[in-house]
Parts: structure tokens; sequence; C-alpha cells
């Protein structure tokens, strides 16, 4: 039993740490954020070169990293930064893509992006329910269908999109995956900003016609790996969660110690310690449960979806939470624009809309339960 | 990173599997699986038949009749008892005095009084709380005047556990009144048969006889029995709140008490199916589990700081309050679980050898009870505002 980081892995999260520090602080966020593109090619191409994408993929898809618990350090120190930069689609894209050697070394390079397209806008959070369809033609492909809020698509020099292409509708049998060049003929992006900023978009696709080679992975049988990375992706979400929560507890406790109404630091109020003790004691769990998923991440299916998504679940818990109650006891400037804390309580609670929220999560730890006393 | 438990600490758990399967007596586990009541007896047994082993005491240092445990092992033996179904080791002798006489006791106390914790010859019992010091527990007054070789106890104590069982009390006395409170508290053992000493039960809730009243008048205790120097005892109850942490999560017998509960929600039906199938109730149980996989996970986290030497200090505030929500919440789900037959309550069902006609299902009799009674864990050692008292000092520094 060991809760350290090895050498290499804490330094890893210490260069990105102090890289974020100095070049990321609060007034380039909101630069960064709010601009056009809604991220930083400069910060992206200098990550590229810490090794911080690399840090991605493991090494058979040319990365040096790739575990739970290195999506985990990079994420949360990411989180504390609130980066905007597209890690989470190349991340979920690239793990999918260890065949495409030469276009994940430029990735990792930094001079190509990902974006992973699967979720569509009738399926909520279910990984199934696709209606975009991948047709035969001759020796290529024609898809045709929609994706939805996909994070920072704009930025994306390839979009790796799911399709049906046997059956359709709700069903894991019959999925495959296509690698979509951003400027082929019949794609259309909907770009928009985010409440918590950065961009996303919404994918079109009309009788986009691609050659044979744009198949990712065997015809049909995309289902276990679109699985694989949503956990891996939902992994780095809930590491990338329990930073900013970090945030927000250290933000909020200078205030208690600072602010004086009634002639005393408000943080001598009974009523705001002990509900701040409560916020606390719930982001150690909610840490705790980024340790459960990351270590399962490599291991079984059926280990690793169930502590996906009681990380997920918790960290949606806490994490509403841990935003609420930072909002309320920072009273009225907690409500402003101005104060870093509200640009970090909206990431926290969007990232309950990223990937399947609390109920979603909390609904299928339940059916994964169910489904092992069936097969036992 | 690393959750695994080592080879070595794979070994460690069958052995200690091995142990119970062939020693913990099937009678007892059966009462503790079934929620029948213990008697001392069964109490006493069980701690003669760990000590035998030489792990009775397993946080003791080696030299005092410890084995030497890393605080993985006691983890494992933890969690490995609680879910072979042994009852849990009777805290006021091995695991509250022992520890402070070992840190603060004279040589001659630790001669004559650990071997006889280790034996069974003494049962302990622990005076702190009294009827105007709960909470604020250096508010008490129980007050010791010396007077020769003696000293000269009077007042009362109170929720004192199994006390009627008791043949010694460790008790925070009062020996100075004109300085800060908690300046002025001495730690004296006092003989349950001394002249002066009655004890009366206080019958809880659940109609069970486990915690009484002590009334001390004009007590005498040797002046041998105190602990360390006078007016220090603050320094030594702290000392003992604090020590024994490794088991405050109660990870061992929340992980029983859950697959209890998965039984009896599995056996229960509604509308022809299982409970556990029922979306709302399958829900409970789902944050349930996942709060106690956090919690197992927060604990150890804690006990490998603590064996890296870092302090598990207030830590633990945050493991008690988590690890009795979590407890309670399964002693509430499992009354929830039985329906209408939570109501019924024939005392004499939980004695061993009841041969009556079980009231609706077999494992029913307890549950109301046991849900009562649990609810003092939020309450005891500290109770969980008082904990988040702990956390907001220490940690949150506010």
């Amino acid at each position: 039993m060991d809760f350290t980081h090895s050498d290499d892995r804490q330094m890893l999260a210490d260069t990105l740490g102090r890289y974020l520090v100095q070049k990321y602080d609060f007034e380039t966020y909101k630069r960064v954020s709010a601009s056009d593109e809604g991220f930083s090619r400069e910060t992206w191409g200098a990550l590229a070169e810490l090794g911080i994408i690399g840090a991605l993929f493991d090494e058979a898809a040319g990365g040096f990293g790739g575990s739970g618990f290195d999506l985990a350090v990079v994420f949360e120190a990411l989180g504390r930064a609130l980066a905007v930069e597209p890690f989470l689609g190349t991340l979920m894209a690239g793990r999918l893509l260890a065949g495409r050697g030469d276009l994940l070394e430029t990735v990792i390079a930094g001079t190509s992006i990902l974006a992973f397209a699967h979720f569509e806008p009738q399926g909520r959070y279910d990984l199934t329910e696709l209606a975009t369809t991948a047709v035969r033609t001759g020796d290529g492909w024609v898809l045709s269908g929609a994706k939805a809020v996909v994070p920072q698509l704009e930025a994306a020099d390839h979009i790796l999109v799911s399709a049906c292409t046997d059956g359709g509708l709700g069903k894991q049998a019959g999925l495959s995956l296509f690698l979509v060049p951003a400027d082929a003929a019949g794609v259309a992006v909907r770009g928009y900003p985010m409440i918590d900023g950065g961009r996303g978009g919404e994918l079109l696709l009309e009788d986009v016609t691609l050659p044979a080679d744009a198949l990712v992975g065997v015809e049909s049988e995309a289902f276990e790996g679109i699985e694989a990375t949503v956990a891996a992706g939902i992994v780095a979400l809930c590491a990338q969660a329990v930073g900013v929560m970090e945030v927000l507890r250290d933000a909020t406790l200078d205030y208690l110690r600072t602010r004086t109404q009634f002639g005393v630091p408000i943080g001598k109020f009974q009523a705001l310690q002990h509900r701040m003790a409560t916020v606390a004691l719930e982001i150690e769990q909610a840490r705790s449960a980024v340790i459960n998923a990351a270590a399962a991440l490599d291991g079984d299916r059926w280990h690793r979806e169930r502590a996906v998504s009681a990380a997920k679940f918790t960290v949606g818990r806490v994490g509403t939470l841990t935003a609420e109650e930072a909002i309320q006891m920072h009273g009225g400037i907690g409500m402003t624009w101005e104060l870093p804390l509200s640009h970090y309580a909206k990431r926290l609670t969007m990232i309950d809309h990223q990937l399947g929220d609390e109920d979603h999560h909390l609904e299928r730890y339940v059916l994964l339960g169910a489904e092992s006393q069936a097969a036992a | 990173m690393d959750l695994n438990f080592t080879p070595e600490e794979e070994a460690f758990r069958d052995e200690v599997r091995a142990f119970l399967a062939d020693k913990l007596p099937k009678r007892i586990a059966d009462k503790v699986r079934t929620g029948k009541r213990l008697t001392k007896a069964d109490m006493v047994e069980w701690h003669a038949i760990l000590n035998a082993r030489g792990w009775l005491a397993n946080h003791w240092p080696v030299e005092w009749g410890g084995p030497g445990w890393s605080v993985v092992q006691r983890y494992i033996f933890d969690v490995e008892t609680a879910l072979a179904h042994a009852p849990r080791i009777i805290p006021f002798g091995v695991s509250m005095l022992g520890p402070v006489l070992l840190e603060y006791g004279s040589d001659a106390q630790k001669k004559h009084w650990l071997p006889r914790i280790l034996d069974g010859s003494d049962w302990w019992c622990q005076g702190y709380s009294e009827p105007g010091a709960g909470s604020d527990l250096a508010g008490l007054k129980c007050a010791a005047v010396r007077d020769g070789d003696d000293y000269v106890v009077n007042g009362q104590k109170t929720w004192t556990t199994l006390g009627q069982f008791a043949d010694m009390i460790f008790c925070l006395v009062r020996t100075d009144t004109k300085a800060k409170k908690q300046e002025g508290i001495s730690f004296l053992l006092i003989d349950m048969k001394s002249p002066g000493i009655e004890v009366r039960p206080i019958i809880l809730l659940d109609g069970e006889h486990e915690v009484n009243e002590v009334f001390f008048t004009d007590v005498r205790v040797p002046a041998a029995n105190l602990v360390g120097e006078e007016n220090k005892g603050w320094t030594y109850a702290k000392y003992l709140l604090t020590y024994e942490r490794t088991n405050i999560a109660g990870v061992g017998g929340a992980m029983a008490a859950f697959d209890w509960l998965k039984h009896v929600a599995g056996s229960q039906k509604k509308a022809g199916r299982p409970l556990s199938d029922d979306p709302y109730f399958a829900a409970r149980l789902a944050k349930l589990e996942i709060d106690l996989e956090n919690m197992k996970t927060t604990n150890l986290r804690v006990l490998a700081a603590a064996a890296h030497g870092g302090a598990p200090g207030a830590e633990s505030s945050m493991l008690k309050i988590r690890g009795t929500e979590i407890r309670q919440e399964i002693t509430a789900l499992t009354r929830r679980a039985l329906g209408p037959y939570a109501q019924p309550f024939v005392s004499e069902a939980l004695d061993e050898g009841y041969n009556g006609e079980p009231i609706g299902p077999d494992y029913a009799a307890p549950v109301s009870a046991d849900y009562f009674n649990n609810r003092k864990l939020s309450i005891f050692g500290g109770s969980n505002e008082i904990q988040r008292e702990i956390i907001t000092k220490a940690i949150l520094r506010l």
C-alpha cells in the first residue's frame, strides 16, 4: 500500500504546476477563455514541449504515461489553473488511435489537436443512443448525423466520430469509429462559448464522404473502446474537479479568516465552521474516489466501470456542495465576475454535465451491481 | 500509488483468517452475526482466545505483550475479525488505559496493571463523563482530595459503559479547584469494590443495560494509583482520546454490517421482487456503498500517512464523522428494509437459546433496537459536532 506518486510522476506534476502558476494566472485565464479561439495555442505548444500531452498516452501510442494516475496528476493541475486547453478531447480520441502512430506523433508534439465527438443531442449521457450513421459506399464511407456539445471542437484538426454501422439506436453492437478531418466536405461546426469559459461546438455531418481507412478499429465493434476511453475521460474530469475543489476550499478559508462582520472574522461563527468542516471532509472523500477510479482504470472492465461511476457520482455530489457553499460563504462578493472563485464554481458545476452527471452514474452503478449478481 | 497489499500482508491476512476459522467459537460468531446479546462470559472468552495467541493488545509494544504489527496489519486484523463476526475487543483496558500507562505510567504501574489487562484479571471501565461534563469534559467536578497516603474521592461519573462488570475504573478527577479548568485534573485508578462506590444502571432506549451511573462517597484511593503527575490528567486524557485511531472509522464493522444489509434487502420482497431491485432502495444502497468505498480509501490514506511518520491527528475526526454516519445509515436502511416488521420487539428473542417462533423474518428481531442503539455513535467519543470543532481548529485553522 502506497499513496505517494513515483518520482517521475511527481516531477511531471511539479513541472506542470510550476508552469501554470507562472504562465497561466487568473488574468491569463480570463483573456484566453473568452478569446475567439477559446484557448491558447501558445500554452498548448509549451505544454506539449514540457511533455504533458505525451504523459496522457502509453508507450504503445508513442507517449510515456497513460495510466490512471498519470491522467490524475495532469488534470488535477489543469483544474487548479482552470486551464481550458483541449486536453480532454485529445486524451479521449488519442487513446483510441493507438494504431495511428504518425498522427499521434504530431498530437504529442502539439501540432495536431483532436476532438472526440460521441454524444448526441437526443442521447443525453447514454453511450449507445446514437443516430449518426455510416454507410459503406464503394471503397469508402458516408457519414450523416449530429454530435452534441463537443469541448473545444473548433480547435480540432481531426475529429474522432462514432456512428452506427449496423442496426443503430441504443445498441452496443454496431458502433464504429471514424477519423474525420475537420476540413472534410460536409462537416459543419457550430461553435459557441461555454458558461465556464472556453468553447464548445455542435458537429453536423451531412453526407461526409470518407476513404476506407477512415475507419478506426474493427467495424461495428467500437463500443468496448468507447466505454474505456470515456472511463479515462471520467478519471481525468474527476481529478480536475478535485483540483478545482481544493482551490475553492482554500479561497473560502482565506475569506472566512479575513472577512470581518459583527467585529470578528466570520470564520469564528460556528454556523460557518461546521459547514466548512463538512466541505473539507467531503473533498477528502472525493479525492479517495478519484484514487479508487485511477487505480481501477487499467484493470478489468467491471471493476473499472464501477469505480469510475462511483467517482463521477461522488465528484458530482461533492462538487455541487463545494461550489454552492463557496459562493454562499463568500456572500455577495462570491456572486461577482471579478473574483476567481465564481469561475472555479462554474467550472466545478459544469464538470457534472460532462460524461454523465451524479444521477446518471448512480443509476449506472446500480445497474453494474445487478450485472455482477446476474453473472454470479 | 499502489492500493494493493504486499505479498507479506496477503500472507498475514491468510494467517488471520486461518486463526479465526480455527479459534473463533461458532457459538459466539453466530450471536454476533444475528445480533444476539453477548454475555460478559462471551467477551471474556474471546479476549482469552486472542490473548493466548498474543493478538489481544495488538498496538502495544512487543516488550509489553504486543505482536509488533504495522498499522496495515492492524487494519487487516480489524477487517477480518469483523467479517468473521468476532466480538469487538472491549477497548477500556486494552485500547484506552493501556496506551496511557505505557506513555505516562510508572514502571511499577506498568508491571502491575498491564499483564492484568491482558489476562483478564481486571475488567476496566472509563470514568470520564459527568452529568455536567459531556462535550465540555474539562468542566468535570468529581473531586479527589489528598489525605495522607490516599485520595478521598467524592462525586459522580455517568455513561459508564459496561461498568456493571468492572473491577476497576480509570477516572478523571478534579484535584485543584482554583486552577484553570484543564489544569486541575488528575488521572486516577480506582477499585470498583472500594467502600463508598455505588453503580446504578441506566437503561437505554433499546431497553438494554449497557451504561451506568457511578457514585463516589468518601472513596479512599491509594495515592500510588495516581497516573503521572497530579493536575496533569488533561494531557493524559487527550492522549487517550487521540491515541487509538487506526480503528476509528470502524471499516471492518461497517463492511460486515453492509453485507448483512444487502442480505436483508435481497431477502425482503416488494411487489414480488427483492427489495434491493427497487430503484429507490437500490439508489440508497448504492450511495451508501460508494460512501463506504470512499471512506475505506480515506482511512487507508490516513493509515499510510501515520505509518510514514505523519501524525493521524485531526484527520481522524473526519474518519470518526464519516465512519459513524455510514454506520448509522446502514442501521437505518436495515430498519427501513424490514417494513412493518421493524415494529415488533421481543427482547428475549435476543438471548442465546431462545426458541420462540420468530415474528416476521428470522433476522428481524434485533434490527430496530440496533438502529436505536447506534444513535450513540455520533454522540460518544466526542460528538460529531465536537469533531467538527476539532477540524475547524486543527485543520482549517479558523
